[in-house]
């Protein structure tokens, strides 16, 4: 079996991990970092992802897009509140919200499959192999449409989903490959976007969840925006400008915001610097940990109830907990710690690099399905009680949440008027009485044999898939008959109109690969100009003024041809000039043999 | 739990889960019940620990992790065994639930909620839907709100007294029933004692389930 790579793919950054020699190792890019920003931007020479589109935040709000994982598998409506904090323009078809790039409107999959793809390269690189297959990482409490929107995501970036773990699972692998522990665990995962909390029992190698709870909209970024707000409301209280009208300026203030955090989990006190527009010089102010503590203390609180839910869940008080293990970046706040430590009584395990675990953990269960670990086993949850509609707009559940997957409930379904020939069913996900307080999943027509009413007998299966991502099924009991069910997802892509993004990614790729030759190209053009410039000056006297002039003129074809759109025209340029200089190399080499030579006897030469 | 015929190679089938001329997974029988399917007797007062080991076991041989590298149909039976396996699981762990499910299969009709409350509690239940409603429409904070308060704090202490008192009662049962199974006699006397336990045991659960819900009701009220 080909090799299996491990993703987590976060709100703020990215990262792709594989197991070597039976331990998870994070794949760094050539420089040695470890994290792809999870930004995609526009620019002039096309798409870009990573570091360098970080730096477009500012210069190109809004052409570049950040933090999209709050955007998968939901619709305008649910992010309506937020949407004067993005700099690009959001809009949405058919349910899923599209992000306007250039002339093109993007969905959240699509930017998420660019992310994809950076780590694919990057782990192709480091590998040296085609990578095809991967176990990418969710938030636990992702619902169905998220899962599915991040499967597709994978396909569009060309690779194979072959599981969708859990981020505070995955978290536990990592940690419990380490340790080695038995008992009782909780995992505290608060990221840039999302807050997750599971509790685990490890046994003889099983990782059983017990229960999972959390907020798929609560994060570091909901921290940064407090932040955002207080500067940019001291900016026009001391300087009258209203910076939301200048959304490179928010941007700057936006990364100065989470910089002044990241640094506040070290320091006591920190200055914060901002450019303002139109020249008129600088804001700045002094910001204290106990002042940013104060202002975010009601976010982090808000992780607290669905810590105490899960507990309640599993059947456990904060004594049963043997260990807490921190995950995300925003857990290095010492006020989180704090919080945490108060909640479950102990100090929690912060000796994992919470950047790292989840991608880590993601590699031992890619190593799992290939069949390269066989002594670990993980037992997950579904997050959310699934069920359907029934009369009056209340929801009967049939999967209740925190019940191992995988899941599966039947139902069997009837007419109530005579030579009916549909019955239409409508999947929910929630904890709500009524249909309108729960997210609705997709609905399906069942088809139904024209017979008197409360004779037809069909038995729909649902089943929920170690990914945690729902199945439909159907049979009718009097012939024993299966039939195919055609789910229309509320929050998701069609599967059409994946094929088509599928389709669109390989043209995109074509363009890809052209743009890396290109590159490529320049890089080696630019290094052969160099050292045949550096070679006329030092040898020119060596040869004929018509072969000087001869390199000059294959020199100048070439700088024009480097500044071209065509790799191909580069690389005859280059071997043109090769050609060229092919004399002036030969007597340069001659020449300082000679030079070695003189003074030498000739035994020692030889 | 295995089927007579491997589907893959069409030879009977005689190992537990695994076809033995072919090594192919089989399907759980569908007619199998959970208490068959995890391996372990009809009975109630079943080990805990016992049971998790199993379930354990049973997860390293059947879960989808360990088929991804097998056929399609070969996955696909390994999802529904996992599937099927999680359910007996999850309904034998908890005490309650098995004593309901194997009254489904002992008695053969499905598990029915009551809707009206049991008779000797009659008019204590209807008071408090009273002082519920009362509470419902007064003022949290008023003189009354907190008398009322403090009443339906009384009474949910009662209710959650009475509950723990027919689990041990059930407990009993339980006890009962795993011994009259463990004689495996079948006399006459055995029968009348086995629709005793069955009409009793289901009265007292059916009763357990009214009062769980009441008492939920109270908490999210007075929380």
């Amino acid at each position: 079996m080909s090799r299996i790579v491990g993703i987590d793919l976060g709100t703020t950054n990215s990262l792709v991990a594989y197991m070597k020699d039976g331990q998870p190792c994070v794949i760094p890019d050539r420089k040695g970092r470890t994290m792809v920003p999870s930004v995609v931007a526009l620019t002039d020479n096309g798409l870009i992802v990573g570091d360098s589109a970080k730096e477009h935040l500012t210069r190109n709000p809004e052409r570049t897009v950040y933090s999209v994982k709050r955007f998968m598998g939901r619709g305008l409506v649910d992010v309506q509140n937020e949407l004067a904090y993005f700099p690009y323009q959001l809009t949405e078809t058919g349910g899923v919200i599209r992000i306007r790039l250039g002339e093109k409107n993007y969905s959240p999959p699509q930017i998420s499959a660019m992310i994809l793809k950076e780590l694919k390269l990057r782990a192709e690189a480091h590998l040296g192999e085609s990578i095809t297959k991967a176990v990418i990482t969710v938030p636990a409490y992702f619902n169905d449409s998220q899962r599915q929107a991040t499967k597709d995501a994978g396909l569009i970036a060309g690779l194979e989903v072959l599981r969708i773990i859990n981020e505070p699972t995955a978290a536990s692998l990592a940690y419990g490959l380490q340790k080695n522990t038995q008992g009782t665990i909780a995992v505290y995962d608060f990221g840039g976007g999302t807050f997750d909390i599971s509790i685990l029992k490890l046994k003889d190698g099983i990782f059983e969840v017990l229960a999972t709870n959390g907020d798929t909209h609560l994060g570091g970024d909901d921290l940064d925006r407090l932040l955002v707000d207080l500067f940019i409301g001291q900016i026009q209280e001391q300087h009258g400008i209203d910076l939301t009208g200048h959304p490179d300026h928010m941007q700057s203030v936006r990364l100065e915001a989470e910089r002044a955090k990241i640094r506040l989990s070290d320091d006591l006190k920190t200055t914060i610097a901002v450019e303002l527009p139109d020249d008129r010089g600088q804001f700045t102010r002094e910001l204290t940990r106990a002042q940013l503590e104060s202002l975010t203390i009601s976010v982090i609180e808000r992780t607290l109830a669905p810590c105490r839910m899960a507990l309640k869940d599993a059947g456990l008080t904060s004594k049963d907990i043997d260990e807490v293990v921190l995950v995300g970046g925003s857990t290095r706040m010492p006020l989180v710690r704090q919080r945490v430590e108060a909640l479950f009584g102990k100090p929690p395990h912060c000796h994992l690099n919470p950047d790292e675990v989840v991608a880590l953990g993601a590699a031992v269960q890619a190593d799992i399905l290939s069949g390269g670990t066989t002594d670990m086993l993980l037992l997950d949850v579904t997050p959310l009680s699934l069920g359907i509609e029934t009369m009056g707009g209340v929801m009967s559940s049939l999967i209740r949440r925190n019940t191992t997957i995988p899941a599966s409930a039947k139902e069997l379904f009837t007419t109530y008027v005579d030579g009916q020939t549909g019955v239409d069913i409508h999947i929910l996900q929630g904890e709500r009485e009524l249909v309108k307080d729960n997210r609705s999943l997709a609905r399906f027509r069942l088809k139904v044999p024209p017979l008197p009413a409360g004779v037809p007998r069909i038995e729909v299966t649902f089943l929920i898939d170690a990914n945690g991502i729902l199945n439909v099924t159907a049979t009718d009991m009097r012939t024993g008959q299966s039939q195919s069910i055609e789910v229309k997802p509320s929050y998701g892509l069609s599967d059409t109109e994946v094929e088509r993004m599928i389709e669109d990614s390989f043209k995109f790729a074509a363009d890809d690969v052209n743009a890396r030759k290109l590159i490529e190209a320049r890089l080696d053009a630019e290094a052969l100009l160099k050292t045949t410039e550096k070679s006329l000056v030092e040898a020119g006297y060596l040869i004929t003024s018509d072969e000087t002039d001869n390199i000059r003129t294959a020199l100048s074809q070439l700088r024009a041809a480097i500044d071209g759109p065509d790799p191909r025209a580069i690389r005859a340029r280059m071997a043109a000039l090769e050609q060229a200089a092919k004399h002036l190399n030969v007597v340069m080499l001659d020449d300082s043999l000679k030079k070695s030579l003189q003074g030498k006897k000739v035994t020692e030469v030889t | 739990m295995a089927r007579s015929m491997c589907w893959h190679c069409q030879s009977a089938v005689t190992g537990e889960y695994f076809c033995e001329r072919c090594v192919k997974v089989q399907p759980v029988s569908k007619e199998a019940d959970y208490f068959t399917c995890l391996g372990f007797p009809r009975r109630l007062m079943l080990d805990s620990k016992q049971l998790e080991a199993k379930f354990y076991e049973m997860s390293r041989t059947f879960h989808p992790d360990f088929y991804q590298t097998k056929s399609p149909a070969e996955q696909a039976i390994s999802l529904g065994n996992a599937a099927v396996l999680n359910t007996a699981y999850r309904t034998l762990r908890d005490p309650i639930q098995r004593a309901e499910y194997l009254l489904g299969l002992e008695t053969g009709s499905v598990k029915d909620i009551r809707t009206s409350p049991p008779a000797d509690l009659f008019e204590e239940i209807l008071e408090l839907q009273d002082t519920l409603e009362e509470y419902r429409s007064s003022e949290r904070d008023s003189q009354e709100g907190r008398e009322l308060r403090t009443a339906l704090e009384t009474e949910q202490r009662a209710l959650e007294q009475r509950k723990q008192e027919m689990e041990t009662q059930l407990h009993q049962l339980f006890g009962e029933w795993d011994q009259l199974q463990d004689r495996g006699e079948s006399t006459s006397q055995t029968r009348v004692d086995r629709d005793r336990l069955l009409k009793h045991m289901r009265a007292l659960l059916s009763n357990r389930t009214y009062i769980t819900s009441i008492v939920n009701d109270l908490a999210t009220t007075i929380a």
